[in-house]
């Protein structure tokens, strides 16, 4: 038992987790954000791999790694909107807008990859984000090296969570969002408009997920692949439930999946040969789905939810 | 201002106009792309189409394609009829491709083969598909997420097989064994791919029609799809055609797999599928959730995916335009079917 203690508490097992749960925490933020205010966002998937292409390229092309994080930052709030016009504008069913979005964001993503980049046996790379020790607290020991020598995403990520608490609970443009997300009726009557406010919640949502997206290609893999987000948004939306619509414990559920995650990559590479690797990739999906199971039964998603809203139609 | 009005009646026209709509928003959309690529918008879209549907052995090509989506297609367009939210098509199809790869390498004789295969196959997709159903019923998880996320457990699962148990010890490629060659289905037509597959699914689509439209079932699955209170007040067990409804998805989607692994792989590798599953939700969307209408949607995507292989060989255009085509086609034919339920009225400023 004390051998696995140590295991899980090694510097670089701490760092792993912390790196695993940094995407899939801005993604979650960005989804809670979304569905907070009544839209789900199955664009998710899409929007981070877009996100990741256009910052791989912008990086790749000017050199600059944050003029990279702003590409796929405005790639993300591009495609929240698109999502927002059909679905909040429109009020088309966001399960099937959400499909198409991610449809046509990764379409995009591949085609446009392939114009600029060409067919390369050897995908392009770039010189991704160095890891920046934080003065004093990275000496802590243990957690300093694994939490405070990390990517500058990184420390963006755990600013962000209390960030988004704070601007949820804290702020009036958050009530708005909570309110339109329970009860739109009201707060139109109150004088909140509905339309406005969805949609600048799914655009904020989307500048998070071209985050995540970013961190992937410019900080985890340093290059753009096919399968640089691979279920990633997915899990994102599960953990929003899991999270239960708020941001601390949608950021627990975040290191939550990665501690699963790194662990299963722990069991990968610890030689249990005879057992194929891709058995503990399922791990992280099916601890997923369980745990939903197990939350869902007090799980209380926002009353709007995946209702439009028409103002005319009261 | 304009203002969105709800339509009192729908004309006629609008079923077949708005997918012919939708597409030709799609294609002019998406010939920006092809522009952006430094090819001729028309000669790129001619490529696509002499290469899909331009002579016999093409339109073949296309069958074979169109075969997975239309099994996916109506998969998806049951589910969403009673508002199952079944994105795990393509998990359940390769689930069926596992099966019936399974039995299929079997030694029987070739027709009995061709049936347990199929019976194994739509099994296996049946049983993924009841997870995110039980899931729903019991403890009230959202089917998108479960059904989404299982995909990825089916697929890992896959591959879990084909690099280990099911490992080519031979070669050392992640593929399966192949299927024995009297389960391989026959070709109906010397020197093409067209398989026996290709005819049951195109068979399956007026099947699925008349379960929809004219039995008790297909009653029970539209009612509860469209005013689940209303389905109980009236006597139906909602939780139980959510289930039946599931089963019959999710065996249609494994059908899917079925066809891909006896008519044209023969075996199972990690590609099987390019996203037959995914597909099927536009299929089915453009098909306006009418089973009969997914065999022309499914053959439109099938013409747009063997097309672009062609038309990127020829002007260099990424292929990947497929992939663009069918998710601006999904999004086009939803604004399109807002047209159904609603209309454009302009409003005075006065207003």
């Amino acid at each position: 038992m004390s051998a696995v203690f140590e295991q899980i508490f090694q510097v670089g097992f701490l760092a792993a987790i912390i790196r695993i749960a940094t995407p899939l925490a801005f993604a979650t933020l960005g989804e809670m954000f979304s569905e907070r205010a009544g839209v789900l966002n199955l664009g998710i998937e899409g929007i981070m791999l877009l996100s990741a292409m256009t910052g791989f390229t912008a990086t790749s092309l000017s050199g600059s790694l944050w003029l990279g994080v702003l590409a796929a930052v405005l790639t993300g709030m591009l495609m929240g909107a698109l999502h927002a016009l059909f679905t909040v504008a429109l009020g088309l069913s966001q399960h099937v807008c959400g499909i198409g979005v991610t449809l046509f964001s990764s379409g995009l993503a591949y085609f446009l990859y392939r114009l600029i980049f060409g067919q390369q046996s050897v995908p392009p790379s770039i010189k991704g984000f160095q890891t920046v020790p934080i003065p004093i607290l990275s000496d802590i020991p243990v957690l300093g090296p694994a939490v405070f020598n990390q990517f500058a995403l990184v420390y963006m990520a755990i600013i962000a969570i209390p960030l988004a608490a704070f601007v949820l609970y804290r702020t009036p443009w958050g009530l708005s969002v909570r309110m339109v997300g329970e009860n739109p009726r009201a707060a139109d009557s109150a004088g909140v408009s509905v339309i406005a406010t969805r949609f600048q919640a799914v655009i904020l949502g989307g500048a998070l997920m071209g985050l995540a997206g970013a961190f992937l290609s410019m900080a985890q893999f340093n290059a753009f692949t096919f399968g640089v987000v691979s279920g990633r948004g997915w899990v994102a939306i599960a953990l929003v439930v899991f999270g239960r619509w708020d941001p601390w414990r949608s950021a627990g559920a975040a290191l939550l999946f990665a501690f699963v995650d790194a662990l299963q990559l722990r069991m990968q590479a610890s030689g249990l040969g005879h057992i194929p690797y891709e058995t503990f990739l399922m791990l992280p999906f099916i601890f997923t789905i369980v745990a939903m199971a197990v939350m869902s039964r007090n799980a209380v998603a926002p009353s709007a939810l995946l209702k439009p809203f028409r103002r005319e139609e009261r | 201002m304009f203002r969105l009005e709800v339509r009192t009646s729908t004309p006629a026209w609008f079923n077949l106009a708005l997918p012919l709509l939708a597409i030709a928003a799609t294609l002019v959309l998406c010939s920006g792309l092809i522009a952006l690529a430094g090819a001729g918008v028309l000669e790129s879209y001619g490529v696509m189409f002499t290469a899909s549907l331009g002579d016999s052995y093409a339109i073949t090509e296309t069958l074979v394609r169109a075969a997975p989506m239309i099994f996916t297609g109506l998969a998806v367009a049951v589910a969403f009829r009673a508002k199952f939210w079944n994105i795990g098509a393509e998990g359940q199809l390769l689930a069926g491709a596992v099966a019936s790869c399974f039995v299929g390498a079997i030694p029987m004789p070739g027709p009995l083969a061709m049936l347990l295969m199929a019976i194994a196959g739509a099994a296996a997709g049946a049983a993924v598909a009841l997870v995110p159903a039980t899931l729903r019923v019991r403890f009230k998880v959202d089917d998108v997420v479960s059904s989404l996320l299982l995909n990825s457990v089916i697929y890992y699962a896959l591959m879990a097989l084909i690099e280990g148990p099911w490992k080519d010890s031979f070669s050392g490629y992640p593929i399966s064994p192949p299927i024995e060659d009297s389960a391989n289905f026959p070709v109906l037509i010397e020197g093409t791919r067209l398989h026996l597959g290709v005819i049951v699914a195109l068979i399956a689509a007026p099947l699925i029609w008349f379960l929809i439209v004219r039995t008790t079932l297909g009653f029970r699955i539209r009612v509860t799809g469209e005013n689940p209170e209303a389905a109980r007040y009236g006597g139906i067990n909602v939780e139980r055609v959510l289930i039946s409804t599931a089963l019959l998805s999710g065996a249609l989607a494994g059908l899917a797999g079925v066809g891909e692994v006896g008519g044209v792989h023969f075996q199972v590798m990690s590609d099987i599928s390019p996203g037959y599953g995914y597909s099927g939700i536009v299929v089915a969307m453009l098909a306006r959730l009418n089973p009969l209408g997914v065999v022309p949607a499914a053959i439109f995507l099938a013409a747009v995916m063997t097309g672009a292989e062609a038309m990127s060989r020829a002007t260099g255009v990424p292929a990947f335009l497929s992939d663009v085509i069918q998710g601006t086609a999904l999004l086009a034919m939803l604004v399109a079917l807002l047209f159904t339920a609603y209309r454009i009225r302009r409003v005075g400023a006065s207003q």
